[in-house]
């Protein structure tokens, strides 16, 4: 059977419907499983629309390629661990960067052969190229920072900016001729300076900023998508790269909006670099006091007779797989009848709404887990706060002291329950090199140790502990 | 209207459209809206099929458009299923 153009006109909108429902259903995490389907659907439509369209005509290669694209995202997808989510989706992103620029090339090569091109066509082409290998290269990067193959750092040097802004001219300008010449050569060297532009605008980005940077790197995604789209002609693919487009676009803005800085501040400017305040600044005051430290069994004395408690937790209680132990200590807490619920800042964890997984993985249930403008009025009727594995993301310091880098940065508010417990493993600071002000504060007590550990250790101390 | 331009308006149209669903998702689902963006831009797999499929593709054109069709069908197999697998953690307080 072979489907009319109309016809299949008419399956990519069936498609593009499916896919927008698919992405209204993550409103609740209730309708979001059926959302998925939606979006599996629309893709399957979609798929088999193409297949049975005209213009299709050879199978082999394209079952092949389908095949083994489906038990390698599957054995990807059952084994990941949700810990790693970031680098997959790192990785991912470099695909449909790949996909799109070697769509381009190979949309070139048939048209060349057709004798069918024009200008226009040609300057669509040079879009999809440049933003299908900026995405590619930018997400290996940030793979390769993610997973650890290369430095988090940033990686800084003088006229950085002036060279990413000469090899971005140079690719226009590439583009521009080889629109006007179809010139195989323009488009060699353009493939080759785009590919370089992503490596040269990802490598100044430091670790703490890798939210923003999966997020930037999912609008490209789209927007190399949606240049395919108008390469090909095809609506469907103009839809969904304008979807995915805005979706990482939106991401990105809360991101940065968490962290009160822009995105030009990320992608130029590396975090941390600046020079943290003067001898003289609340920090280094603070620091002078000295801090107290207390024992797992103080904290449990504070937590097992709480109303409330409410947990922090951070990047760190993933790195040392506590959250596990959290949910148990979180059953025992209830048990006893204590209220436990869970404060997420927006940039928690390596990307966005990462610790909300975490904790889902541990089966804790998504009504005890609430964002930081819903928690933050809390924390004041709160008896007792346990941040695990968090840092930078309670610091008062960014309300109260101008001379520190994360100053106007919106913070949970931990500090003002009634005792705070800071699970550490050292003195060490956060990602932003910031001391933390809120360990001097007189309601705050640091436990020290493997977040883990300590947190099992509360646990035993609540099951042996009959007072 | 060149086609050109009403590719143009479906675009800035479709624009629209994922603003306004976008802002809808809730904060806790950020991730598995990651994932499933992702899947759902290996729709470049039917750029990919057009260019596999067409009878009068050369060899190079041809294997370009079978490892464009590999990498989007990982994105779209793996994009989904790990959507899914997170989606199914979320669970509400069993009362």
């Amino acid at each position: 059977m072979e489907l009319s153009v109309n016809h299949q006109a008419l399956a990519y909108l069936a498609s593009a419907i499916l896919f927008i429902f698919a992405l209204k259903g993550l409103t609740h995490p209730a309708t979001a499983r059926r959302g998925n389907m939606y979006g599996m659907l629309g893709m399957a439509i979609a798929i088999g629309a193409t297949l049975m369209g005209a213009e299709v005509q050879s199978y082999g290669f394209i079952i092949a390629g389908v095949l083994a694209g489906a038990v390698i995202g599957g054995i990807l997808a059952a084994r990941i661990q949700m810990t790693a989510m970031p680098q997959l989706v790192a990785a991912l992103h470099s695909f449909v960067g790949m996909a799109a620029v070697l769509v381009a090339i190979g949309t070139f090569l048939n048209k060349a052969a057709a004798n069918a091109l024009n200008p226009v066509l040609m300057g669509e082409l040079s879009a999809g190229v440049i933003i299908g290998a900026i995405t590619f290269t930018g997400s290996v990067i940030a793979f390769g920072k993610l997973q650890g193959l290369i430095s988090g750092q940033p990686v800084k040097f003088a006229g950085q900016h002036a060279l990413n802004a000469a090899i971005a001219l140079a690719t226009l300008a590439l583009g521009v001729h080889f629109a006007m010449t179809g010139s195989g050569w323009s488009l060699a060297l353009m493939t080759l300076l785009a590919f370089t532009l992503g490596v040269t605008l990802i490598i100044p980005i430091g670790g703490a900023d890798m939210p923003v940077i999966i997020s930037m790197l999912n609008s490209y995604s789209g927007w190399a998508a949606a240049a395919t789209g108008f390469t090909l002609q095809n609506n469907l693919l103009i839809i969904v790269g304008a979807l995915v487009g805005f979706s990482g676009a939106i991401l990105s803005f809360i991101m940065c909006k968490a962290m009160n800085r822009s995105i030009f501040n990320v992608v130029f400017g590396g975090f941390g670099s600046g020079d943290a305040g003067g001898g003289d600044s609340a920090g280094a005051q603070a620091a002078a006091k000295g801090v107290k430290s207390a024992s797992v069994e103080d904290a449990v004395y504070w937590m097992e007779d709480a109303n409330k408690v409410i947990i922090v937790p951070g990047y760190g209680m993933a790195v040392s797989q506590a959250q596990h132990s959290v949910k148990e200590l979180m059953e025992l807490l209830n048990a006893r009848g204590v209220e436990v619920k869970f404060a997420i800042h927006p940039v928690a964890g390596r990307m966005p709404g990462h610790m909300n997984v975490l904790l889902a993985e541990a089966d804790i249930p998504y009504d005890a887990v609430q964002e930081m403008d819903e928690i933050n009025p809390e924390f004041a009727t709160a008896d007792v706060c346990l941040v695990v594995g968090a840092n930078d993301v309670v610091n008062p310091a960014a309300k109260t002291d101008k001379s520190s880098p994360i100053y106007g940065m919106p913070i949970l508010e931990a500090g003002r329950a009634r005792q705070v417990y800071f699970l550490k493993r050292s003195m060490r600071p956060g990602y932003s090199g910031v001391d933390n002000l809120l360990f001097y504060q007189d309601n705050t007590s640091l436990v020290f140790g493997d977040a883990k550990d300590t947190i099992e250790g509360m646990c035993t101390a609540l099951k042996g502990g009959g007072h | 209207m060149s086609e050109t331009l009403l590719a143009f308006y479906v675009f800035v149209l479709a624009c629209f459209i994922g603003y306004y669903v976008i802002w809808g998702v809730t904060p806790s689902l950020h991730t598995p809206l990651v994932a499933l963006t992702n899947a759902i831009s290996g729709i470049v797999i039917v750029g990919a099929l057009l260019v596999t499929g067409l009878e009068s593709a050369g060899t190079t054109a041809e294997l370009m458009g079978f490892l464009a069709v590999l990498l989007a069908s990982i994105n779209v197999f793996g994009g989904f299923l790990v959507t899914h697998r997170m989606l199914s953690m979320f669970k509400k307080k069993a009362k």
